[in-house]
């Protein structure tokens, strides 16, 4: 393929495994904890809704940094890591895996949350008056219910990890192959000059971004039509 | 705590304003009402006997089975009870179809061989719904579907809450009709939520009634409603719940004749046939009396009956009048200078004159 060059679908590969990775990932762990936060009446659930937020107003770099301290090889973490046998995360593609998600954290929890809120109790109720117990009644009641937040989850958690820059940057190092993704690989060819090339990719950005979004509402609006 | 087999509660909470505190003991079969002025707590006693309000204190007790101790921290959870409930909004499943939501509690019961799951689905009018969404039921439909579930769930306990509140009338006394014929037909215990008290009348065989927190009587229904000493929220609910016999039809002019144990009385036509027994509920500001039989009266029935025993009403204007019908109770609201002029006293004769048309349609 000459639009794209080897180096560019290279990025373009790293891209997609790391967002269907993290997206994943996201929804795995983030189901139990947006289950926790529509469901506690705990005095933590704002503070925790509010650090489940933080990347929404923190800049990338901000977060890019911490976690370059927190991970690296002579922090806390690091050094329990390296004693356990294993390599420091920085600059690795799980460690990029682990910053893109804190980054993309609240593009799942939060849609998650909402679903799980406007499923409300009385169903959950019901079912429970209809001998189903807690995992059961989380099974066959709330997930199927919340199934569009879902959907929403999905699609924003994968499409903000391929949209970020300022986060993998920063854990990630722009190695080629391991961590250089495309919003990387686009401003390294902003900044060799090769505008064609940056074109090119940004174009594919652009046009993924958008089928998302609009995959998104249209599967939205078939639903309210069944409901 | 007696061991009445059938359900002792002895509960204690806050819900915002409103504290709590019940002390119920109710029959092992039949329908229990729960009634009483909205905010007094109904939905809550319910559902702290379910199991789904967190924060009541105190025991519950079905039929020999220990539900909840609060002292000992015993807690039986909803799942585990072997309840049904009908949620005043039906609680219908939106992700299921009809027939989704029946399977729902019958699977989980084990689908057990006693119930008649073909026999209640038709009882209910429900199999030519069964694969419709739930979002396209009606509000009766939906009501007669959670009834349903709850019954295929294989309950030893019904609650009911409020089922027909929300409905139309057409679809109110078409429900109202269906609880009758399962009244007569189920053997397990219900409550019955209700601020109807057309419904309890027609339903309940023994009643709770509850004002601002607290059960202020319970017992056998008629006993109960024609109490002298009921709190005044209560006062329109007051008066005489009579089981009579259908013994014919006027068709002319659309009405109903009802023998019982006090005389005979004339309704407003229902479809009941001949030989059925049939409630009626004679309030008791419903009820004129005077020391002899009218014989230019528009009042269709005139029972003979005597002064028992006479009450203050709310109003300093007004007494409550309990009278005694061949051994049924009637209850007459009249005026303090009526009780005067009429020279009543216990063991006087009277009749007790009622309009056909204030024995409901």
């Amino acid at each position: 393929m000459a639009l794209l060059s080897p180096q560019d679908l290279q990025a373009f590969g790293l891209t997609l495994r790391l967002a269907a990775t993290v997206t994943a990932s996201l929804l795995l762990l983030g189901t139990p904890l947006a289950w926790w936060l529509a469901r506690t009446r705990s005095r933590w659930q704002r503070p925790v809704a509010a650090v489940v937020a933080l990347p929404l107003v923190l800049p990338p770099t901000v977060l890019g940094f911490y976690l370059l301290l927190l991970l690296g090889p002579h922090s806390v973490v690091g050094r329990s890591m390296a004693a356990l046998g294993l390599s420091p995360l920085p600059f690795t593609f799980a460690g990029l895996v682990v910053a893109s998600m804190l980054y993309s954290l609240p593009f799942v929890v939060q849609p998650l949350h909402n679903a799980f809120e406007s499923v409300g109790t009385r169903p959950l109720e019901a079912a429970a008056c209809l001998r189903a117990g807690p995992l059961d009644r989380f099974l066959s009641v709330a997930l199927p219910q919340a199934m569009p937040g879902f959907v929403t989850a999905a699609v924003l958690g994968f499409a903000h990890t391929v949209g970020e820059f300022g986060v993998v940057l920063m854990i990630g190092g722009n190695i080629p192959g391991r961590t250089r993704v495309l919003s990387l690989r686009i401003y390294d060819h902003v900044e060799a000059g090769e505008y064609h090339q940056a074109h090119m990719l940004s174009l594919c950005l652009l046009v993924f971004s958008f089928s998302a979004l609009l995959a998104m509402s249209l599967l939205r609006a078939r639903r309210h039509r069944h409901d | 705590m007696t061991e009445s087999g059938g359900l002792d509660a002895r509960l204690q909470w806050r819900r915002g304003a409103l504290a709590l505190d019940l002390d119920i003991a109710l029959p092992p079969r039949g329908i229990t009402a729960v009634f009483g002025p909205s905010g007094a707590g109904k939905t809550s006693c319910l559902r702290a006997i379910a199991g789904l309000e967190s924060g009541s204190r105190g025991s519950v007790r079905f039929g020999g089975e220990l539900w909840q101790d609060s002292a000992r921290g015993v807690f039986v959870p909803p799942h585990r009870r072997r309840l049904g409930y009908v949620f005043q909004d039906a609680g219908l499943f939106t992700h299921r179809s009809v027939a989704g939501n029946l399977d729902y509690g019958y699977r989980r019961a084990g689908q057990p061989a006693q119930l008649d799951r073909e026999g209640l689905v038709d009882r209910f009018g429900v199999r030519p719904l069964l694969a419709r969404r739930v979002d396209t039921l009606s509000g009766g439909e939906r009501q007669r579907v959670a009834i349903v579930r709850a019954l295929l769930s294989d309950p030893a306990l019904l609650l009911f809450d409020e089922p027909l509140s929300a409905l139309d009338a057409a679809a109110r006394d078409d429900l109202l009709g269906r609880l009758e014929t399962l009244h007569a037909s189920l053997a397990v215990p219900m409550i019955y939520v209700s601020h109807a008290i057309d419904e309890v009348a027609r339903l309940a065989d023994h009643l709770v009634l509850l004002d601002a927190g607290r059960v202020v009587a319970q017992g056998p229904l008629q006993a109960t409603l024609t109490r002298l000493d009921l709190p005044p929220a209560l006062s329109g609910a007051v008066g005489a719940v009579l089981e009579g016999i259908v013994v014919g039809h006027d068709a002319e002019d659309h009405l109903t004749e009802l023998a019982f144990a006090g005389g005979t009385l004339w309704l407003p036509r229902r479809g009941d046939a001949v030989g059925r027994t049939l409630r009626c509920r004679i309030g008791a500001r419903d009820v004129v009396l005077s020391r002899e039989r009218q014989h230019a009266s528009s009042a269709l029935n005139q029972i003979r009956s005597r002064v028992v025993a006479m009450a203050a009403a709310e109003h300093p204007s007004q007494c409550l009048v309990r009278l005694d019908a061949g051994g049924c109770a009637l209850l007459a609201r009249i005026t303090r200078r009526s009780w005067q002029a009429l020279e009543l006293e216990p063991g006087s004769e009277v009749w007790a004159q009622v309009k056909a048309t204030a024995l409901g349609g």
